[in-house]
């Protein structure tokens, strides 16, 4: 094997398909197992603590990857991440604990209902773009929810409904390595599904509908369809993201999907990359962390300042949003863009010009 | 009868505090093209500053209340010249983020600095209510309502005929245009901010008086939401009847809806009315749609 230390070279593409291809040479595709193997043998080095988060983050990853898909990629910006998670979960917990439902069919369905549903607030966005597109998904999360709230023979109103860990046979997905596991092999196929979405026909008509809509529709692209579409697909998944967050935390109730849930969402995909899969991770590895670790820093505060914990949560807010307005202004292109000056600086180090 | 009078006069009153909010909103989209969601959090501030003012520093109320415009006004001024403009030309989802964030950290650092209590403003309005042949008004009403209108005719006549008001128009209408006549769009922006925070905070302290000073106040910010759409993202007069409207929309289906379908539609209505107004005009009714050429 040629050495590792070397850098990449030797990449002439000659055809249009290997240009397209996944990994772009064999050494990234060896980088690409290492690392998901490496997330695989991470529980047996972690506490519960961690692979807990890891859960959390794997989760968020699966929500910010979908939600990158529709603002992102298609350029339709949606505040209602919140609500498509909500129906998700609830989806859910109704198939498997009302109705009895295996886990394993009910996760599928509860993505599918969540893709109907998000196709139908799609419709809309025919007419609407921007600025009236976000507004109008926000005004889908407050009437998602109320009739959620509301609907108490369904959804259980206001005390929500507990949902139980899947099973294969006499196995139990009760144990935190055992569902990190489930979370962390969906996780890994939706970025395999969306690295491979633009790759293809459906893919780039969606890049076309985000640059310039009106020129995509005159090349022939059916705007209607591509963007209900891209509702659905990206539904779909903050679906499923919705029903693995419900059976982590064993119960839904409204409050765990606020507009602020929403927002955080928003956040991963702004501060990981707009538009980049590779993004939406870093992004909602990012965005899960950073309370924990303001957490912490919280903690040392307290041996100077002792009432520090009283405004902690406020302190969360107040760092959170500006993370989001210091990106914005100073790395617009997100952490994804960080990591790619980086790669290049060691890449073309020591000749950088 | 009564009832429906009383709900009118009630949805009226809170659709004026409404329509003032608004107008910050539009003002904001007129002049930039953004949205600015932490308009909520401007009036949250503004309340807090004016309580404070009151009940710490002991300063009477009329002067607490003109310090806490001017305050506020060099906050939204502030914010402006340091969150905004560089975010000239960013696409509409890092503006419409921009914003979010900005209503995060200010709503992060108005907890920090003055607590999650609810606070009550010392009684400044007289506590009886009037009444007007069995519809009970309460003074803190009557007075905001007769403030918003003294405020949006004052806004009105500043747009109209004043020269800041004439170059805020032009840059309105086309930011090209309004540079090359020599009208500087860096300082409207800044002042149109300014207005915007000051007006909020107007509607700060009014609402204070009506509900008490507490986080939820910001809430105010999405609630009036629904209100621009209706009138129009960049029209004034849509400001004030979108307000009108959603106001009294949202008294009315408290008053009889709220029995039928339970709690929480009074928070939902203007959301509802959103997604059907963004289907059927999604200009609203004053707003200018735009054509769009590849």
């Amino acid at each position: 094997m040629k050495n590792p230390f070397v850098m990449e070279c030797g990449n002439y593409k000659t055809s249009y398909r290997k240009d397209m291809e996944l990994f772009r040479n064999p050494r990234v595709k060896i980088r690409m197992l290492v690392i998901v193997i490496l997330l695989f043998l991470f529980p047996l080095f972690a506490s519960n603590y961690v692979i807990g988060l890891a859960t959390l983050a794997a989760i968020a990853v699966i929500g910010a990857i979908g939600l990158n898909i529709l603002t992102g990629f298609t350029g339709q910006i949606s505040v209602g991440v919140g609500a498509f998670l909500a129906v998700g979960g609830y989806a859910s917990a109704i198939l498997t604990s009302t109705l009895g439902w295996s886990f394993w069919i009910s996760l599928p369905t509860a993505g599918l209902i969540t893709a109907i549903i998000g196709g139908l607030f799609g419709i809309p966005s025919l007419r609407l773009k921007g600025l009236y597109l976000a507004i109008a998904t926000l005004a889908a999360q407050v009437i998602i929810l109320w009739i959620i709230g509301r609907w108490k023979s369904l959804t259980g109103g206001g005390s929500g409904m507990i949902l139980s860990r899947p099973t294969v046979g006499e196995f139990s997905f009760q144990s935190h390595n055992s569902y990190y596991y489930l979370v962390l092999v969906i996780a890994v196929l939706t970025t395999i599904y969306a690295l491979n979405l633009f790759r293809t026909r459906t893919g780039r008509a969606f890049l076309a509908v985000r640059d310039r809509d009106v020129a995509a529709q005159i090349m022939g692209i059916n705007l209607f369809s591509y963007k209900v579409m891209s509702f659905a697909i990206s539904s779909f998944i903050v679906g499923i993201a919705g029903a693995l967050l419900a059976h982590y935390t064993m119960i839904v109730t409204v409050e765990l999907y606020s507009m602020q849930v929403s927002i955080q969402y928003l956040a991963m995909i702004l501060v990981g990359g707009l538009g980049s899969v590779f993004g939406a991770i870093l992004g909602a590895i990012f965005i899960t962390l950073l309370p924990v670790a303001l957490g912490y820093m919280v903690e040392f505060l307290t041996i100077f300042l002792p009432d520090a914990h009283a405004i902690l949560s406020s302190f969360r807010q107040f760092v959170f949003g500006l993370v989001i307005i210091l990106f914005l202004i100073f790395e617009p292109g997100g952490l994804v863009h960080i990591w790619n000056n980086i790669k290049n600086y060691f890449r073309l180090w020591p000749f950088s010009y | 009868m009564t009832f429906f009078l009383q709900m009118l006069i009630t949805g009226i009153v809170v659709g004026s505090i409404y329509a003032l909010v608004a107008l910050g909103f539009v003002l904001i989209y007129k002049a930039s093209d953004a949205l600015n969601l932490a308009n909520g959090e401007f009036v949250l501030i503004g309340s807090y500053i004016c309580l404070t003012l009151v009940t710490v520093y002991q300063i009477p109320f009329i002067i607490a209340f003109l310090l806490t415009l001017v305050i506020n006004a060099a906050v939204g001024m502030t914010v402006e010249r340091v969150v905004l403009r560089p975010l000239i030309n960013a696409p509409v989802i890092s503006v419409i983020m921009a914003t979010i964030g900005l209503a995060s950290l200010l709503g992060g650092l108005v907890h920090m600095v003055f607590g999650h209590q609810t606070k009550s403003y010392p009684p400044i309005f007289p506590a009886t209510p009037i009444q007007l042949g069995g519809i009970i008004i309460s003074p803190v009403y009557l007075w905001s309502f007769i403030i918003v209108m003294i405020l949006l005719l004052a806004f009105s006549i500043f747009f109209k005929y004043s020269k800041m008001g004439l170059a805020m128009r032009a840059v309105a209408d086309d930011q090209m245009a309004a540079l090359s006549m020599g009208i500087s769009v860096k300082s409207v922006y800044a002042i149109t901010w300014g207005i915007a925070a000051l007006v909020a905070a107007v509607g700060g302290v009014l609402l204070g008086n009506i509900n008490g000073v507490d986080a939820s106040m910001a809430m105010i910010g999405l609630t009036v939401l629904p209100v621009v759409i209706l009138g129009g993202l960049d029209s004034i007069p849509g400001a004030i009847v979108g307000g009108f409207i959603i106001g009294i929309l949202q008294n009315l289906s408290a008053g009889y809806l709220q029995p039928i379908l339970g709690g929480g539609i009074k928070e939902v209505m203007p959301f509802i009315i959103v997604i059907l107004i963004l289907m059927i005009k999604p200009y609203g009714l004053f707003g200018k749609g735009g054509i769009e050429r590849v």
